[in-house]
């Protein structure tokens, strides 16, 4: 896809978070619009997904013949769920359900409500990436080369999981197996180098036997040309750090810890939606 | 009347092992992992047949569960293995979250539970793993009695689709279920017919239970012995039309009494037919170092026991 075409879609989806946010004066923005350029730019370029014969996009558990995405730092629902709905999994209307009783749009991400395009829960941290390498191990033992993707939180890797599957990737030489830490430096209680020092998170990957990369997450052609890359390792998992920013596209938010889990009012709801442009194929909720 | 009979003494272990190795004949989409215990569950048989299906994870019980949750997304059945404390305790939350609420085919299959696992002591002896899993929605419980049970048992939830807590010991114990039976979920399995009592055993207090069930006998007392292998889902109508036919239960298993089989009993007869029970089970302790048989003895996990407990139960009458 073209990438200004994907510019627009990112968007249609940062408009969609603080939308959905605002609605129910609940939610997590600063994450959410920090990941969006990653999150379309995986769903609408790098993924191959499954179709029917109209191109139209369909979803089966099994995920056999496709490539996969885990979301492990589920709080950043709101840009998951844009974003499923506008590769296609379900109608963007239904995004106004988002948090609110008998929703499939549940607060973190569940499969219990069976919203197409969910393969697994995800809130509590530090299980995501076990459970990508389990489905990678699962494509090997298919004979399926198709790709497995998962998405954690710098914060998230204070959880002491994360490091037995770190290790446990590697040695099992899952090459079909990429995770993505969003690089943003901040968590709930703050700056993460003051809640718990992450310190050199790729020294760690590496000594773990990890390819490790880095990208700009908030530049659309950087995030497609690095996702592409790491596809070309086929017996050693990638760790990619992608440095973002926290709230990106709304000034009042970008950089500030303080956005990880507010809700915008509604006179900063306009403000934010003024900032970000009308896009091509935005359809109103 | 008598359904059983008493063969050799086997570990319910190596029932599950050698389930494990028909499972690698007939169900190329079983996988076995493990947590550094690949001996301890038996495993050998299956390693050796399908290699490549076995996913030796080492100590590292959370990724184990997470990459069961993961194999299963591809459509393999992983059967996540170690003993039972760090099946469940040492990692609820991955069960909560990543199997059980997301409702993944994973098999949970936990050895060397209760007491009887000895002289490892209390770290090692979990008496609350049915009561954790037994609450989770979604979650099949199982605890078979003897090896051909745990065998049947292996081979039952290989069919049964969504996650399964199978839970089983360390010690050999007598063979006395049918190496034929057909192992229904479920459905609870009558070991002896009587209509003055009603003993619902589970795991390895239905030998003694049957013990116990002998010694009644010599006194006249006809004991409805019922092994309920499936705490959840409880076979209720079995619990209930034996205690309309008796009036009175005693529960027993190598479990703390809340959470446990008991708990269980005692709910079903609250809500349909209010009857004495009496249970026999670990009082809100942990355990300690010993022999399985010492240990067995000093939390009055025995057929004595048992006994002892039928009879203040039918005073209540």
């Amino acid at each position: 896809m073209e990438l200004e075409q994907l510019e627009h879609i990112a968007t249609a989806v940062r408009r969609d978070i603080v939308r959905m946010v605002a609605a129910v004066n609940s939610g997590h923005p600063g994450g959410s619009l920090g990941c969006t350029d990653f999150l379309v730019g995986l769903y609408f370029d790098v993924m191959k997904l499954k179709r029917d014969e109209n191109g139209t996009v369909i979803f089966d558990m099994d995920g056999r013949d496709e490539d996969l995405f885990f979301l492990s730092n589920g709080h950043i629902s709101p840009v998951f769920y844009s974003v499923l709905a506008r590769s296609g999994y379900f109608p963007i209307d239904e995004l106004a359900t988002f948090r609110k009783l008998d929703s499939r749009l549940q607060g973190h991400p569940t499969t219990a409500e069976h919203l197409p395009g969910i393969r697994i829960a995800s809130g509590s941290l530090g299980q995501g990436l076990s459970v990508a390498a389990g489905a990678a191990y699962s494509k090997k033992l298919n004979g399926d080369t198709n790709h497995v993707y998962v998405l954690m939180g710098d914060g998230e890797q204070q959880e002491g999981q994360i490091w037995e599957a770190a290790q446990f990737a590697p040695n099992k030489k899952l090459g079909n197996l990429t995770a993505v830490i969003d690089y943003n430096l901040a968590q709930i209680d703050g700056k993460t180098e003051y809640v718990n020092d992450n310190r050199d998170l790729a020294a760690k990957y590496k000594a773990f036997g990890w390819h490790v990369d880095e990208m700009q997450g908030n530049d659309m052609a950087d995030v497609i040309r690095t996702l592409k890359k790491a596809q070309e390792n086929p017996d050693v998992p990638t760790l990619i750090l992608m440095h973002t920013e926290m709230g990106f596209g709304v000034d009042y938010m970008v950089g500030s810890y303080k956005w990880h889990g507010v809700a915008p009012n509604a006179e900063q709801l306009t403000q934010a939606l003024n900032q970000l442009p009308l896009s091509v194929g935005y359809s109103d909720y | 009347m008598k359904k059983y009979e008493y063969t050799e003494k086997k570990d319910t272990r190596s029932g599950f092992g050698a389930g494990m190795a028909e499972l690698g004949k007939t169900h190329p989409n079983v996988v076995a992992l493990t947590a550094d215990l690949a001996g301890s569950l038996k495993l050998d048989a299956f390693i050796k047949e399908n290699p490549e299906r076995f996913v030796q994870c080492g100590i590292a019980e959370a990724n184990m569960i997470g990459v069961s949750a993961g194999l299963t997304i591809g459509g393999h059945i992983p059967f996540a293995t170690t003993f039972a404390n760090f099946a469940t305790g040492r990692v609820y939350d991955q069960i909560r979250q990543s199997v059980a609420y997301s409702n993944k085919n994973v098999k949970i299959c936990a050895s060397h539970a209760g007491v009887t696992l000895g002289e490892d002591g209390a770290t090692h002896q979990i008496l609350e793993d049915l009561g954790m899993m037994k609450m989770l929605p979604n979650m099949t419980v199982i605890n078979p009695c003897d090896y051909n049970q745990t065998k049947a048992a292996t081979l039952a939830i290989a069919d049964h689709v969504g996650p399964v807590y199978l839970r089983f010991g360390r010690p050999v114990i007598p063979v006395f279920t049918p190496a034929d039976q057909k192992f229904e979920i479920g459905k609870a399995w009558t070991v002896n017919e009587g209509s003055d009592v009603s003993i619902f055993c589970t795991g390895h207090l239905v030998w003694e239970a049957i013990k116990a069930g002998e010694m009644l006998a010599e006194e006249g007392i006809e004991a409805d012995i019922i092994n309920i292998h499936t705490i959840k889902p409880l076979d209720e109508e079995a619990i209930i039309a034996s205690v309309k036919k008796t009036g009175c239960a005693v529960s027993a298993e190598e479990h703390m009494i809340s959470g446990g089989l008991g708990d269980s009993v005692a709910h079903v007869l609250a809500q349909h037919n209010p009857a004495p029970l009496e249970y026999v089970g670990v009082h809100d302790t942990f355990g300690e170092s010993g022999t399985p048989d010492q240990l067995m003895q000093k939390y009055g996990l025995t057929a004595d026991k048992i006994v002892e407990q039928v009879k203040k139960v039918m005073a209540r009458k």
